[in-house]
């Protein structure tokens, strides 16, 4: 009897529950575009906005570009940076001498410059791997830098070879103020994300696993190797390229060539590896950990008053000691990132969850 | 359930700690009354060396002010460290943790103490009107304030630099008439700031004949080999040494090697420092450069500073031996304009601390003539400052030549003035052409 309306019971549960699947994305979905573009606008203070939530985006954006690299195609690239600066210097040119241009049209072509130096710089890794492919993805950081140092072109002559947005509106609206320039940011990287689903979940995104997985395999099974691997430093290296531009104009406001130093590219390599590779938003944690940690050690120096009576170099030096242990811990209990400490974290709430339900049902 | 429990501890505590991270105390009005003066430290990261001298002698100056002198007409400076490790985000994190003042004490001005940051908040500071001053390391086409409202690039700039060189250069080779044929080699850092002398060069050659040969060194500057070969080959009577950080003992050293005069090498005012000199060893004996911040204890606001701060254990200085050396007086110089300004700021709106529209006025409309430069004990230490809506760097623009004795720093030249008409009209074309590429409304007197 009771088996039996178990057995009854079955196929109705696993209809609620595939409806659940279904429906929960789409309300944390709703939730979180209400909190990014009505809650965050009105509530955040400009100190929020400009020197936590931007640059916590943006590297997170970045940090999203070198993840479908190296998480998705199993590429590595130490060049992160470089092909920011790309998208940041071709935005700054493309605003000043295009100026017909709208901003989200001059974005998409920066992405699009940005891409086709990735696939540039990419060529190697049609015949080298691993460490060899990190050497030579290094040229891209040197010689980019370099060349934005050098001619005076890229940055309009500028006396201290620095760019500066020429014109931040969109449709006539004014987006240099905290919260515009933060909307700007918002907008573009919700639509990134969206457009990495896409190609993650798409046939592109399953051969780039599969090559990454073990490419002779994939090779066997008909996949061509190199097409995808240059197409995986294209999309990569618009991300990035946008990151760049978001950075330049949504962040620091002005930018040289030294804003996109080695320093950047590792800063971005940690992100994706702090968040957790092969993930979508494991990125964005790991940019929050990275931008946050060192201003909240200060944050703790400060609310204990400890500035008046110990010496503050060494108050300095101790912070930064501690950011390098927190990420040693962090690596060593979470090799995976801190995506899988929350999927862990929200998996047992759940488990939890069921857990106090059931006596009831 | 273990594996629940870790990570919601470390979610709970990170949200915990991101809330503290945003909490503003600005409701709490402890310090109402006072002058915040928020200062932007690199304690830590590569070029922390140079500020802990410079960062002491802004402290010990403003503690004097306090502690001695009562505040600045009773007005106590409250002093906030926040550390940049020199780098443009932490800065601008410092930026907006203090724009809008701390604890109740008002914010007039900001110190970036970085070139690169300055630049930075160019945008940020027009649009929260707050004034941005970097003695001696502004930008320079922001000396043009109808154009740039609120950046101070107060008392120094590279333009003026060259031409204070090419002038010392003409006075050893007897007058400008017989520059004619001489050769001047600059050497510099290449970077915003190393290229920033090639135009004024070229314009200087141009006018007095003299033949201009330019060198780039890429940046640490660890190798240097080359370059000097070229200097050499070249035949090169002078090198003018735009260097950063090791680059400049390098070519110190180098420039020994190929048999260059040290004594005619002559350092920009970031390659002249103790510590720029000192790791080079004996063969810098000679070595010169011009300076903003002349080195030496032997100034009567020094005199105070020992005997008040030094003395009694009060200063920030681990180091004595670091008292009296380029970078502390420039801390202290640095500070001189922060107080000054204040007093002026107290004369117009009254003796309280300034908001920083205050401050804007304040800072435009500084006097620090011979008498007050007297009356400060700072004769010699640091030249006549004037500032205007149309000249935010200073009316006068002035520089020693030092040189290195082998253990410290020996004053060749009384202050050098260079020629600030010779430059005027393109510095203010360039400001022009800023204004027009961003789309700016030039200021005048009356708006």
């Amino acid at each position: 009897m009771t088996v039996a309306s178990q057995i009854a019971d079955t196929p109705v549960r696993g209809v609620q529950r595939r409806a659940g699947l279904i429906g929960r994305p789409l309300v944390l979905i709703t939730i979180g575009l209400v909190v990014a573009f009505v809650a965050i606008p009105l509530v955040a203070t400009d100190y929020w906005l400009s020197s936590i939530i931007i640059p916590t985006i943006v590297m997170g954006l970045a940090g999203l570009g070198l993840n479908l690299l190296m998480g998705y195609a199993g590429l590595v690239s130490l060049g992160a940076a470089a092909f920011m600066s790309i998208g940041a210097f071709a935005t700054y040119n493309l605003l000043l001498r295009l100026p017909v241009l709208p901003l989200p049209v001059v974005l998409v072509l920066a992405g699009l410059i940005a891409a086709a130096a990735g696939i540039l710089f990419g060529l190697p890794s049609l015949r080298i791997k691993g460490f060899y492919l990190g050497a030579s993805t290094l040229g891209a950081q040197f010689f980019f830098e370099w060349l934005f140092t050098n001619f005076k072109w890229f940055s309009n002559g500028s006396q201290s070879l620095t760019i500066s947005a020429p014109r931040l509106a969109f449709l006539g609206w004014d987006l240099s103020a905290a919260t515009g320039r933060y909307l700007l940011v918002a907008a573009v990287t919700a639509l990134l994300i969206l457009l990495a689903y896409a190609i993650v979940h798409s046939r592109v995104g399953r051969e780039w696993m599969a090559i990454r997985d073990q490419d002779t395999a994939a090779a066997v099974i008909g996949i061509r190797i190199g097409r995808r691997k240059l197409l995986a430093y294209a999309i990569s290296s618009f991300f990035c390229g946008i990151a760049g531009a978001l950075w330049a104009f949504g962040y620091l406001g002005t930018a040289d060539a030294h804003a996109f130093d080695l320093d950047k590219s590792f800063q971005v390599l940690f992100i994706v590896l702090i968040g957790g590779t092969a993930t979508l938003f494991g990125s964005f944690f790991g940019a929050a950990f990275i931008v946050l940690t060192p201003i909240l050690l200060d944050r703790i120096v400060l609310a204990t008053s400890l500035t008046a009576s110990a010496d503050q170099g060494a108050l300095a030096n101790l912070q930064r000691i501690i950011f390098g242990v927190i990420i040693i811990l962090l690596l060593i209990k979470e090799p995976d990132g801190l995506s899988s400490l929350l999927r862990r974290g929200l998996s047992g709430v759940r488990r939890r969850d069921t857990a106090s339900r059931a006596p009831l049902g | 359930m273990p594996s629940l429990s870790v990570p919601t501890i470390i979610l709970a505590g990170a949200l915990g700690l991101v809330a503290l991270t945003g909490s503003q105390p600005a409701s709490a009005q402890e310090h109402k009354g006072e002058q915040l003066y928020p200062l932007f430290t690199y304690r830590t990261g590569p070029y922390a060396p140079s500020f802990i001298p410079f960062g002491a002698g802004n402290r010990d100056y403003l503690r004097y002010i306090n502690e001695v002198e009562g505040g600045v007409d009773g007005v106590k400076i409250f002093i906030q460290e926040c550390e940049t490790g020199y780098t443009i985000e932490r800065g601008i994190e410092c930026y907006e943790r203090y724009k809008n003042g701390y604890d109740g004490a008002l914010t007039a001005a900001i110190y970036p103490h970085s070139s690169g940051l300055d630049v930075a908040l160019t945008d940020k500071a027009r649009i929260d009107k707050i004034p941005i001053v970097s003695p001696g390391g502004g930008q320079n086409i922001a000396t043009d304030g109808r154009v740039f409202p609120y950046q101070y690039p107060l008392i120094f700039d590279y333009w003026s630099e060259a031409q204070i060189v090419v002038d010392y250069i003409a006075h050893q080779v007897g007058g400008t008439d017989k520059l004619k044929g001489v050769k001047i080699a600059t050497l510099y850092h290449d970077s915003g700031y190393g290229r920033d002398t090639i135009e004024p060069l070229d314009i200087l050659s141009k006018k007095f004949g003299f033949e201009d040969i330019q060198i780039p060194v890429p940046h640490p500057g660890e190798q240097q080999q080359a370059q000097w070969q070229q200097i050499r080959q070249a035949g090169a009577d002078w090198v003018f040494l735009r260097g950063w950080g090791v680059m400049t003992p390098v070519a110190i050293k180098t420039a020994a090697r190929v048999g260059f005069p040290v004594n005619h090498i002559i350092g920009d005012i970031w390659s002249g420092s103790e510590d720029d000199a000192r790791p080079a060893g004996g063969v810098a004996k000679g070595y010169l450069a011009v300076s903003v911040f002349p080195p030496g204890t032997d100034y009567d606001i020094l005199k105070k500073l020992k005997e008040t701060i030094i003395d009694t254990g009060k200063s920030d200085l681990k180091d004595d031996t670091k008292f009296g050396t380029v970078y502390y007086n420039y801390g202290v110089i640095e500070a001189i304009t922060f107080v000054e300004a204040l007093r002026t700021g107290h004369r117009k709106f009254g003796n309280h601390p300034l908001t920083a529209a205050e401050g804007q006025w304040a800072l435009e409309n500084l006097a620090i003539d011979d008498q007050r430069i007297a009356a400060l004990g700072a004769k010699g230490l640091i030249s006549p400052l004037q500032t205007s809506i149309a000249n935010h760097k200073g009316e006068t623009i002035a520089a020693k030549i030092i040189q290195w004795d082998g253990t410290r720093w020996d004053t060749l030249t009384d202050w050098i003035k260079a020629d600030t008409t010779l430059f005027a009209d393109v510095i203010r074309a360039k400001a022009a052409a800023y204004a027009q590429e961003k789309g700016l409304v030039l200021r005048t007197a009356s708006n």
